[in-house]
C-alpha cells in the first residue's frame, strides 16, 4: 500500500537552516547537513529545501549544501526557491536534486511550468503556492507570501497541474505558524479540484493535527518545520502514533 | 567496477553516489571497453520510453550489452531502464525493448479498477513474489520510493515482488542475470542501498 509522507522542510539562508513565524522574525537554528541525517535517521520520508535568499545572495552557498546532502542521504530531496528559468531547474538537478518546486517564478511566468515538465518530466515539477484568504476567496501571494496577486488558488492549482506541474504544496499562510492544525478546508477546496499529489504545509503544531490532516482530507504529505526543528514533534513517534490510528506510513 | 550507462537521459548524481555509498567502484559511462571490463551494468533512466530507447540505440551499446549480458554479466535496469529491459512498450505509440524479459509496458490508468492518482509516487511496500538475490538484505513489506505512470505488466513469470495500488505493480523482475527495479533504489533510503549491495555482490 501507498504511504502517507512526512516531510520536514528546511529554509536554507548563508548554508544555515532558518525558521520564522508568518515568514517574519527569521532565526538561525541549524547546520542543514546534520539536520537532514538527524530526520532520515528518525524516518523522514522525503526533504523540502528552500532557498530563501535566493534571488539576492549567493546562490553557490546553497547548491554546495544541497550536494552535501544528496551524497549521504538517499530518500527524494526537492528544491525551490529563486527558480525562475528552466536553468534554474538545470543548476539545482545536477546538485542532486529530484523534484524542483516554482512558486513566484511560476507566477511570473506560467509556461515555465509546461518548459520545465517536457524537459525533466511533471514528476520532477513541483507547483507550490502560498495562500490567503481575503474577502472569502483564497488568493495566491508571491515573494514568499509578501505580495498578493489576483490569481485564484483553486484556478491556479487547476491551471499548475494542466501545464504539467506533477504534485502541488499548498501553503496555508492563514495557519502557518500559528500550530493550531492545517488548513483542512483549503487543503480539501484544492484537492477537489486536481487529480495529482497534493502535499500539505502550515500549521502543524502536535501528533494529533497530522491525524486529522489525513483522516479528513484525501492528501498525500504533510510538510512542517518548525515543529520538527525544535523537536516539539518527533518524526519517528509521529509515524508510529499514525501507523497506530491506521494511516499508511513507512516505517 | 560496476558501470553506470551514461546515454544522455536524466541525472546520474543520485544512482552513483548512493553506489558509492555501499562501497562500489563506479563508473558512470558510455564506453564499450569500460562496459566489457565491468563486473556488473547499471541501465538507468527517466523520461519517455520511445526517446530512451532511441538514444540508447544511438550510442551504439546495444550490441555491447546483449554480448555482456549473454556471457552472464549481471545487468541492473531501474525505473525507466527496468522498462527497457521488456519487449514493448505502448508508452506514446510502441516501441521495442530490450527483450531481456518478457512482457509489456503499458499506461497504469487504464487496468485500473478505482480511481488513483497518477503517477504513482511515493513510499509503497513490496510483496515478495519469488526469490531473488537481490532481497539477501530486505524482507517482505520494505518500502520502496516509485514515481511512474506506465508500468511492466504480462510478465507474471518473471516477476520476484509486487507493490498494490489499486492493482498489482510489478516491483522487481529477474531474468536471470537480468534485474529491473521499477522503483528508485537510490532514492529508498537504507533498504534501497541494501538492495544496490546485494547487486554489488553479484
Amino acid at each position: 500500500m501507498l504511504a502517507k509522507r512526512i516531510i520536514p522542510c528546511l529554509d536554507i539562508r548563508d548554508g544555515k537552516v532558518v525558521k520564522g513565524t508568518n515568514f517574519q522574525n527569521v532565526k538561525e537554528v541549524d547546520d542543514p547537513v546534520s539536520l537532514a541525517k538527524f530526520y532520515n535517521d528518525e524516518g523522514a520520508d522525503e526533504l523540502v529545501f528552500y532557498d530563501i535568499t535566493a534571488s539576492y545572495e549567493n546562490r553557490s552557498l546553497f547548491t554546495d549544501v544541497l550536494k552535501r546532502v544528496a551524497e549521504q542521504i538517499f530518500i527524494p530531496l526537492t528544491v525551490g526557491g529563486g527558480i525562475n528559468e528552466v536553468s534554474d531547474f538545470e543548476r539545482v538537478l545536477n546538485a542532486g536534486a529530484d523534484k524542483v518546486s516554482v512558486n513566484s517564478g511560476a507566477i511570473k511566468n506560467p509556461s515555465l511550468i509546461g518548459n520545465a515538465a517536457k524537459k525533466y518530466g511533471n514528476q520532477c515539477v513541483v507547483l507550490s503556492m502560498d495562500v490567503k484568504r481575503v474577502d472569502g476567496k483564497f488568493k495566491v501571494f508571491s515573494k514568499g507570501g509578501r505580495e498578493m496577486t489576483d490569481i485564484d488558488a483553486l484556478e491556479w492549482a487547476r491551471r499548475g497541474q494542466e501545464e504539467g506541474a506533477g504534485e502541488i504544496v499548498l501553503n496555508s499562510i492563514d495557519t502557518d505558524g500559528v500550530k493550531k492544525g492545517f488548513d483542512l478546508e483549503m487543503l480539501e477546496a484544492v484537492c477537489n479540484v486536481v487529480s495529482v499529489p497534493v502535499i500539505a504545509s502550515g500549521g502543524a503544531g502536535k501528533a494529533e493535527d497530522f491525524k486529522e490532516l489525513f483522516k479528513k482530507v484525501n492528501v498525500d504529505a504533510g510538510l512542517a518545520a518548525s515543529v520538527f526543528h525544535f523537536k516539539q514533534v518527533r518524526i519517528n513517534e509521529l509515524k508510529k502514533y499514525l501507523r497506530q490510528n491506521s494511516i499508511e506510513m513507512r516505517i | 567496477m560496476i558501470a553506470i550507462l551514461n546515454y544522455g537521459v536524466g541525472n546520474l548524481f543520485s544512482i552513483s553516489a548512493s553506489l558509492k555509498a555501499v562501497g562500489a567502484d563506479v563508473v558512470v559511462t558510455d564506453d564499450k571497453n569500460v562496459i566489457e571490463n565491468a563486473k556488473q551494468i547499471v541501465l538507468p533512466g527517466v523520461g519517455a520510453f520511445g526517446d530512451a530507447f532511441k538514444k540508447l540505440s544511438e550510442t551504439g551499446l546495444i550490441p555491447v550489452i546483449k554480448n555482456e549480458v549473454k556471457k552472464g554479466k549481471p545487468l541492473l535496469g531501474v525505473c525507466l531502464g527496468m522498462q527497457l529491459l521488456f519487449d514493448k512498450s505502448f508508452e506514446y505509440g510502441c516501441h521495442e525493448g530490450l527483450g531481456f524479459v518478457e512482457g509489456v509496458v503499458d499506461e497504469i490508468q487504464k487496468d485500473l479498477t478505482e480511481p488513483k492518482k497518477i503517477p504513482h509516487m511515493g513510499w509503497n511496500s513490496l510483496d515478495f513474489k519469488k526469490d531473488c538475490p537481490l532481497f539477501k538484505y530486505i524482507k517482505d513489506g520494505d518500502y520502496v520510493y516509485y514515481v511512474h505512470s506506465y508500468y511492466a505488466k504480462n510478465c507474471q513469470k518473471f516477476t520476484a515482488a509486487t507493490s498494490f495500488y489499486g492493482i498489482d505493480l510489478t516491483g522487481v523482475v529477474q531474468n536471470e542475470n537480468v534485474f529491473g527495479a521499477q522503483f528508485h533504489p537510490e532514492k529508498s533510503g537504507e533498504t534501497g542501498l541494501k538492495i544496490l549491495k546485494a547487486f554489488c555482490e553479484l
